[in-house]
Order: C-alpha cells, then structure tokens, then sequence
C-alpha cells in the first residue's frame, strides 16, 4: 500500500511540472508548481515514515487503539483557518466601510478577498472541524479505529491542499462565478478525488463498527458526506477550455445554470453547515453534560424529514427570477415546512440538558453549546420566514441576508465548533482539564457581543436597504438613487465591522488557551476551580 | 416530460410514495418493541470505557 501511494504521489509531482510548464496562464502555472510541491512532500513524508521508528501501540480506555494524531491535526488546521477565515471577513467588512482598503490593487479588492473569507470560513475553518470531529465521532461511537493508514492522512493533507489551491485561486482571479463553488474544474476534481476517499474511509470505519448500532451522529456526518459528493459533482460539471488552463465553462446555462446553482448552493447549507454540525450537536452535547440526548425517537425523525425536506428548497434563492412561478413556491414551501424538524433538533438538543441545566452557571463550554443550539433555532426560524415570497420582496439582495447567514454561521456553526474544540483539546492530548474556563468565558463573552453587534446592524440596514429601494414619489419614481442607499449604510457597516473585530478577538484568546492547554498548564489562580476532562486517564 | 406531467405524478405517485417513506420513518421511531434498542442506542457515547454489548 505503501508504494502504491509513493507512486501516485510521483505521478502527482510529475503531473504537475508539466501543466505548470505547459500553462495557458499564469494561474495554472502557479497551481501546477503548488500542486507538484505539494506531491513532493508528500512522497518525502511517505518515505521518512517508512524509514521512521515504528509506533508503540497505546491502549485506551475501552481496549480500542484510536487513531487519534489525525483528530489533533484537524484540531490545529480548523483553529489556524478559522482565525485567517475571521482575519479576512474583518479586513472585507472594514473595506465596504472604507473602500481605499481595497488599496487600488486587482489581488486586495473586495470582489477577490470575499470568496476568500466565504472559503476560508466554510470549507477551511467548518471542513476541517468536520473532519476532525467525524473522525473521532465515528471512531468512538463505532469502537473502532478509524480505517486505513494511509488514507485519513490523504483525506486530511488533500483536503489542506484543495483549500490552498482555492484560495490562491481567488486572489489571482480564477473563478467559476458560482458562490461557494468558485475554484475551476481541475480544482473540482482533487476535491472529488479526496472526498471519495472520505466517502470509503468513513464507511469502513463503520462495516467495522463493534457496536451494532449505528449512533445517529453518524448518520448526520454520513448524509453530509454522500449529498455533498452529489452536489459537488452536479453543480461543478463543466468543460475546460484546455487541460492546461484554468478557465472552464459551465455544462448549464441560464435559468438551468441558476437553479442547479442554487440547488447546491442552498444544499451547501443543508448538509455541509446544517446536518455536519448537528453530528457534532448529537455527540459532544450528550457528551459534555453526560446525559443522553434527550429523545432518540425524535432524532430519528428529525434525520429523515431534515434530509428529505432540505434538498427542495434551494428554489427560493430565486424568487422573482425568470424561474417558474411554480417551482420558486415549491422551494418556499419546502423552507417552511423545514421549521419542523429545524425546531425538533433544536428542542431534542436544548432538552437534553434537562435536569443538567446548572452547567450552563457552571461550565462554560456547555454555555457555547447551548448558544449554539438556541441559534440554530433562531436562524431556522428566520430563514423560512426570508423564504416567503413577500417578505423575501424586501429582504432579497439586501445585508438582511448577509444577516441571517451570520447568526447562522457565527452563532450555530461557529460556537458548535468552539464547544466540540474546547471539549477535544483536553481529551485528545490526555490533559485533566483547559488551561483556564475563565478564558472560555471572556471568549463567550466577547464574541456574543460581536455577533450581536453583527446581525443587529445588518438587519436594521437590510431593512432600511429594502424600504429605501422599494420607495417611490407622487409622481411614481424611485424616491432614492442607488448610491443614496449605499451612503445610508455607512454607519451600519462600521458597526457591523466592529463586530466581526470582537469575534476574531475572541477566536484568538480560543488559540492561546487551547494551545497552552494541549501545551499540559494549568492556571494557577483556577487550579481548584476548573471543570475536570472525564475522560482523562492517568499514566497512559 | 412537461411541467403538466410532472405536477400529475408530484401530486399523486409522487406525494403518496413521500408520504409513506415519512410514515414507514415515523412507524420505525415510535413502535413500542424498538424502544429498548434506541434506549441502547442513546447511551452508546457516555459509556465509552465499559464493555462493548453486541
């Protein structure tokens, strides 16, 4: 096996050289020498861990050898990313409020940096969380050591990969304009090959799971897994204009290429930020309370119907577009009758800590997981409601969305991922407790206000934005100009900005205290305080 | 295939074979004699370290 990946890694190398020496445009050129850089490594790595002492075997509790190097390094790459994916959302939002921090250069300007931070935050920061956590979900769960050897390290190194590629991508201007599906064909493919890989290694994991049954968080990182494949796969079909440059033309076109677009688009949502991180919510919450989710009847139909009813409502990202009529009220339909299982995992989630309820005064980990859940529920509520056509006439192309996606993202998605991260550290590198609980709570603190601060700004200027569009004199002209409405922001979009500064601040002080946690300190002033790692085990 | 063809079978076929799956998954969860497995099923993350029942 071994040889088999040191030669694919040498095809890798040498494939490379020769699309970067026979590029088209500068873009491939780059790409083919960080993609043959990339497979050089790789074959050095291969190599020196052959060559390498071989491992002791460490048993743990249970009996069961958990791969656990590859759920630490997902831990380290989605802290690093979520902190440059934070770093880039501020520096983007700081320039819609100053626009000469685009400073005049093509790579700098918003339009290049904004895929960038969507990027970084989603596929980066949440992919890597995705990994990490499924990885270790599945292997607890399942009791069972993760499959392969070689293969995480692939998925893991590959997927690292695929996110360097993108985001140079983007700065140099390479882009399919298809929102969170900008890198180009050749891009597309080595994400393909590297999911498929986590696609087979998931799966042997559980073929040999020994427990019998299959625990339902793995369910949600199965669904998240295989739909998107489909969706990456569909949307991403196109034709290259040459095999040695980066530009590529969709197999859609039109209202075709919208709606597929959309589909994906609104899936990404569904599966990848919706049912992924509810694996993570159906694992650490049970975990960090200890006390079962609260039904598992109700997790059951809250998988199906979230599964069946998601996938029919990327239509109404495209109301009032050359759509048909019919299909745009399908895609509403299919968002309000999503409130039900969006409010039944929320409830199953919150309900679990039932007769726990205290650990929300005294651990703060637990408190950014219940924030999460709440915002979860908040922004499933909300989001139907954006899907009605009506409210959808105000709301639509206005900060309203950007908004709504924010109280998801930054309160559900992004405090899940802090929680699960504050509960893997301790237990992953065997340490009793974190570095400091006082700390968890400041980061609580700091990014709650700029989250509030964030999607309170965004909506009174959404609102203003879509009532400023929509006005009109006595005489039946538009009452404002566009550049009107856009002066109208400017207080909104500093404010906005100044939020986004508390959430990255608050990410960094998440960095330094998992990071001298994993490092084994303690501090002092909190030594008798601190909420004990259960599963820490003395002297293994 | 039409719009009109595919309305007939969305509101016929189509809501009926959605309909049944939604109630097979409902009839799945809440039948009585199930109730001890996902009891099971519901603990298998707090009791990482004990012996694995089959």
């Amino acid at each position: 096996m071994n040889l088999l990946w040191l030669a694919l890694s040498i095809i890798g190398a040498i494939l490379g050289l020769l699309l970067s020496a026979k590029a088209q445009d500068q873009g491939m050129m780059i790409h083919g020498m960080i993609f043959a850089a990339a497979a050089v490594l790789a074959a050095y790595a291969l190599i020196s861990r052959h060559y390498g002492a071989a491992k002791s075997v460490i048993t743990e509790t249970g009996g069961v050898n958990y791969n656990t190097d590859i759920v630490k390094a997902g831990v380290i790459a989605s802290t690093f990313w979520g902190i440059v994916g934070f770093l880039v959302g501020v520096v983007i939002a700081f320039q819609l409020a100053f626009p000469v921090l685009n400073l005049d250069l093509q790579w700098t300007s918003f339009g290049r940096l904004r895929p960038l931070h969507t990027s970084a935050v989603i596929f980066a920061f949440g992919g890597n969380i995705l990994l990490a956590t499924s990885f270790h979900v599945v292997q607890r769960t399942c009791r069972a050591r993760l499959a392969g050897d070689i293969s995480p390290w692939f998925v893991f190194w590959g997927y690292q990969l695929f996110i360097v590629l993108a985001a140079t991508g983007y700065v140099l201007g390479i882009t399919q304009s298809k929102e969170y599906a900008e890198p180009e064909w050749y891009v597309d493919l080595w994400l393909t090959a590297v999911w498929v890989v986590y696609l087979l290694v998931f799966l042997a994991t559980l073929w040999k799971r020994q427990e019998k049954h299959i625990y339902v968080a793995n369910w949600f990182y199965l669904a998240f897994i295989v739909t998107v494949a489909m969706l990456h796969i569909v949307n991403n079909l196109s034709m290259p204009v040459s095999l040695t440059g980066a530009k590529s033309y969709s197999l859609f076109a039109g209202v075709q290429d919208a709606l597929t677009q959309w589909w994906y688009g609104h899936n990404a949502v569904g599966f990848f930020l919706t049912a992924g991180f509810l694996g993570i919510m159906y694992y650490f919450i049970p975990k960090r309370v200890n006390r079962p989710v609260y039904s598992y009847r109700l997790s059951i139909i809250h998988f199906w119907a979230l599964i069946f009813l998601y996938i029919w409502a990327g239509p109404h990202h495209l109301h009032y577009t050359a759509l048909p009529d019919w299909s745009q009220t399908l895609g509403m339909t299919f968002s309000i009758m999503l409130w039900m299982p969006s409010w039944g995992g929320m409830i199953n989630g919150l309900m679990t800590l039932s007769g726990a309820w205290d650990k929300l005064r005294t651990d703060p980990v637990v408190r950014f997981l219940v924030t999460s859940v709440a915002f979860y529920g908040m922004s499933t509520f909300e989001g139907p409601l954006m899907s009605i056509k009506a409210v959808n006439a105000l709301s639509h192309y206005t900060d309203w969305t950007i908004g709504h996606v924010h109280s998801g993202a930054l309160g559900w998605v992004a405090y899940v991922s802090f929680g699960a991260l504050y509960f893997l550290v301790p237990v992953l590198w065997n340490r009793k407790s974190l570095y400091s609980d006082k700390l968890v709570n400041l980061h609580f603190w700091v990014s709650t206000i700029g989250i509030l601060l964030y999607i309170t700004a965004m909506w009174v200027s959404g609102i203003l934005q879509g009532l400023m569009w929509r006005a009109y004199d006595a005489f039946g002209f538009l009452e404002y100009s566009f550049s009107e409405s856009v002066e109208a922001m400017y207080p909104f979009y500093v404010i906005r900005a100044l939020g986004g500064v508390l959430f990255l601040v608050g990410s960094l002080i998440m960095a330094y205290n998992l990071w001298k946690t994993a490092r084994g300190d303690v501090r002092q002033s909190e030594t008798n305080n601190l909420v004990v790692n259960a599963e820490y085990a003395v002297g293994s | 295939m039409s719009f009109h063809d595919a309305s007939v079978f969305a509101q016929t076929y189509g809501l009926v074979y959605l309909f049944v799956l939604f109630l097979i998954v409902v009839a799945y969860a809440l039948w009585p004699r199930n109730k001890d497995k996902f009891d099971h099923a519901a603990n298998i993350p707090l009791k990482e370290g004990d012996d694995v029942q089959n």
